[in-house]
């Protein structure tokens, strides 16, 4: 038997003539190439010679030495006597806790305005449109603003609005009573973390179990015991203590209780509406995107509304969902960068701080990138891991 | 066969039913079905009208029962007593001039208004089909030349203006057309290089794009605003208006590339193969054959793009340039109306 095996033509010799599109190739790649190259060689001369006239040192050196510079909020301890790369470490959490707050939250209302847009019930569906079409059509920062305005114009902590017993909105911004924390409580919820993981597992067995032989297993007793008992044991057994501390009025202030200041609680609400907005719209298109026959046939199978919900509807949505709503996200965490606006001091304040301080531009900016970049990168990479997860698996 | 026979011979008539009869009359069925189709959903749409209702009384009270609509002088104390429960509408026509226009010397605001005209009528000829013709980029180059000579001055008895006092509407118009009219060729030439086959070529297109989509918009008007000096060669200074200018067209030319990518992939294989087949150079195929089919695949998300570019100007504020937004903020910096007045800032913007 012989098999023929196509036989590759001879390769063809170069000319050197622009009409051989090899050799056109490599001349279009060498001089865009060397443009982009001597652009960057001229820039970076320039700011080498700008730095040594304005005696800039370049490095990074000058995050060790002391920031002087006040930090009003933060959770972790501060003060202007630390040193910039703390300040960074400061700017950064607080990028972050907007950030996954506001990603979180977004996430919730924006589903339910989406699903509220598709309301049976006219006036709830018109309303729901009306929230989506002024959030998503005003300017993110005019939001802002306004938001913030409002904070500043709320009554002073004497008079502070009380709307339910130990909350507070005042121009102090929004006070919360909290449990204090201590290492007992921390051991609690770890017992309820590895419960609810050790659940999830469990779960997963019991189906595939399911998907064997066909018989249902009921999953309540292992929640019951992994995530209600476990950590219920593990706060007895190290004296745990839940009390709630509600906030106090005393002189001026507010005692006790978790703060919001009036900065992060404006940028919290700005972007969480702005972007839930959007969020709205891309549930509204993906359960949209779900053929009416697909819930018609589950009903007709006589399974429960909940169920055609949660393994039928929802599954196929998902996937149109989850790449735009990864955009979103990312948006919402560079759009955080607003916060220089109002005054709360995110990663992109102290940055421009530190640079009206010390000059050291170049290093300012690049700090700005790499944690942008690796946030953005995170959270990419974890949707697409999501993304994989729940596509469609096809032959 | 003789099944049929025992049927009888004509079967009795059975018209088809009536349709069902809506009690009461086509808005009581309207409500029924819309409004109050079940339990839950009357209760949502009472809820609903309560909140409704309360916040068009609160709205009431505040733009129009409480409302000042006119100071006489610069007496802002009748402002100042509202303490929030009412809007100060004074400020509007008080400060109108200074919104629109910002700090542009008083007597001359006549150049910036008719630039603003000349925006609106170029806009307005350009979304005519009629018009599309070659000479229309000939109309826009002249157009922008003559706004540019308005805003500037300096000839013909029209006194120069720096451009530290330019303002408001006219800024918001020159950054959000000049970086699109810049930004979407450049756009074009990106999503045609992260597309090529050449992969020096290809990688910097990558590198552009990722770089400037990774990071907020904010950190590069910060870097145009406070690194671009640095970068220059001594002597050279370029003003801030030009500087946020060039960042947000690279800015608006990484993300329209991705869209422009995202009709480029949409096209068949067959129409660039078949161009080839035609002898066409690799500009014509693009121009004549690929890019009008793959831009009309995306002409949606484009707008959603230029939208979404067009409120991110706002973004000037930050780095000190007066566009309308901040004109209108600093306009009721005056503490009489600042609540109010955010809320008259809103209707308009």
């Amino acid at each position: 038997m012989t098999t023929s095996t196509p036989k590759r033509p001879p390769a063809r010799p170069w000319r050197l003539s622009l009409s051989d599109p090899r050799v056109a190739g490599l001349f279009w790649q060498v001089l865009v190439v060397g443009i982009a190259v001597a652009v960057v060689a001229f820039l970076w001369s320039n700011a080498i010679h700008n730095l040594s006239v304005r005696r800039i040192s370049t490095g990074f050196a000058f995050l060790g030495r002391e920031a002087g510079m006040p930090i009003a909020d933060s959770w972790i301890d501060y003060t202007p006597k630390d040193t910039y790369l703390r300040a960074f470490i400061v700017g950064i959490v607080n990028t972050l806790r907007v950030a996954v707050i506001g990603i979180v939250l977004a996430t919730v209302i924006g589903t339910l305005v989406g699903i509220a847009r598709l309301s049976s019930n006219w006036l709830l569906a018109r309303l729901a449109a009306v929230y989506v079409e002024v959030l998503r059509d005003l300017p993110l920062l005019l939001q802002l603003l306004f938001w913030y305005v409002l904070m500043q114009g709320l009554p002073a902590a004497r008079q502070a609005w009380k709307p339910v017993e130990g909350v507070y909105l005042s121009n102090r911004g929004l006070i919360l009573p909290s449990v204090p924390l201590h290492e007992a409580n921390w051991w609690t919820i770890l017992a309820l973390v590895a419960g609810l993981i050790v659940f999830t597992f469990v779960r997963r067995r019991l189906i595939a179990q399911q998907m064997l032989d066909g018989r249902a297993r009921p999953a309540w007793p292992y929640a019951l015991g992994l995530v209600v008992a476990l950590p219920a044991l593990v706060s007895f057994l190290s004296g745990a203590s839940w009390s709630i501390t509600l906030p106090e009025l005393r002189g001026f202030n507010f005692v006790g209780g978790l703060t919001l200041a009036p900065e992060y609680f404006a940028l919290l609400i700005a972007l969480v509406t702005y972007t839930s907005a959007f969020i709205a719209e891309i549930v509204r298109s993906g359960i949209q995107a779900v053929p009416r026959g697909q819930s018609d046939a589950a009903k007709a199978l006589g399974l429960k509304r909940s169920f055609v919900l949660q393994h039928i509807v929802l599954p196929q949505a998902l996937r149109v969902i989850i790449p735009p709503m990864t955009s979103q996200y990312l948006n919402l965490t560079k759009n955080s960068s607003l916060a220089v606006a109002v005054g709360y001091q995110d990663i992109v304040s102290v940055a421009n701080t530190t640079l009206n301080q010390t000059g050291q531009a170049i290093e300012s900016i690049a700090l700005i990138m790499m944690v942008f970049l690796t946030i953005s990168l995170g959270i990419s990479l974890f949707m697409n891991w999501y993304n994989a997860r729940i596509a469609l698996v096809e032959r | 066969m003789s099944s049929v026979a025992h049927l009888p011979q004509d079967p009795l008539p059975i018209g088809p039913r009536p349709a069902p009869q809506a009690l009461g009359g086509q808005l009581t069925a309207w409500l029924r079905a819309n409004l109050f189709a079940s339990i839950p959903s009357s209760i949502m749409t009472l809820l609903l009208l309560f909140l409704l209702g309360k916040a068009c009384i609160g709205l009431w009270q505040w733009g129009i029962a409480n409302a000042v609509w006119i100071v006489s002088g610069n007496d802002s104390s009748a402002c100042r007593a509202l303490r929030g429960v009412g809007a100060c509408w004074a400020v509007v026509p008080e400060k109108y001039r200074f919104i629109l226009f910002g700090t542009y010397p008083f007597d001359e605001q006549w150049r910036p208004a008719l630039a603003v005209v000349i925006f609106i009528a170029l806009f307005a000829v350009s979304s005519r089909r009629s018009f599309w013709r070659k000479e229309l980029f000939l109309l826009w180059a002249a157009a922008l030349i003559v706004i540019g000579c308005l805003m500037w001055g300096g000839f013909l008895g029209l006194s120069f203006v720096t451009q530290d006092r330019w303002g408001g509407l006219p800024v918001t118009l020159i950054l959000a057309t000049f970086g699109l009219a810049f930004g979407f060729p450049l756009g074009i030439l990106v999503a045609l290089g992260r597309r090529s086959k050449l992969p020096a070529i290809r990688s910097l297109c990558v590198l552009y794009v990722e770089l400037i989509r990774g990071v907020p918009l904010i950190s590069l008007l910060f870097m145009a605003s406070v690194m671009f000096p640095l970068f220059m060669p001594d002597g050279v200074n370029i003003d801030k208006l030009l500087r946020a200018q060039i960042a947000f067209i690279l800015y608006a030319g990484a993300y329209l590339a991705e869209v422009v990518r995202g009709g480029l992939q949409a096209v068949p294989r067959g129409q660039y193969e078949a161009g080839d087949a035609l002898g066409l150079s690799y500009w014509q195929k693009h121009a004549l054959i690929v890019l009008p089919q793959a831009i009309r695949h995306v002409i949606p998300p484009l707008v959603n793009t230029f939208i979404a570019f067009f409120k991110d100007t706002s973004l000037v504020l930050i780095i000190g340039i007066f566009d309308l937004l901040t004109t209108a903020k600093t306009a009721i910096v005056d503490p009489a109306c600042s609540r109010s007045a955010s809320r008259s800032m809103s209707s308009s913007a």
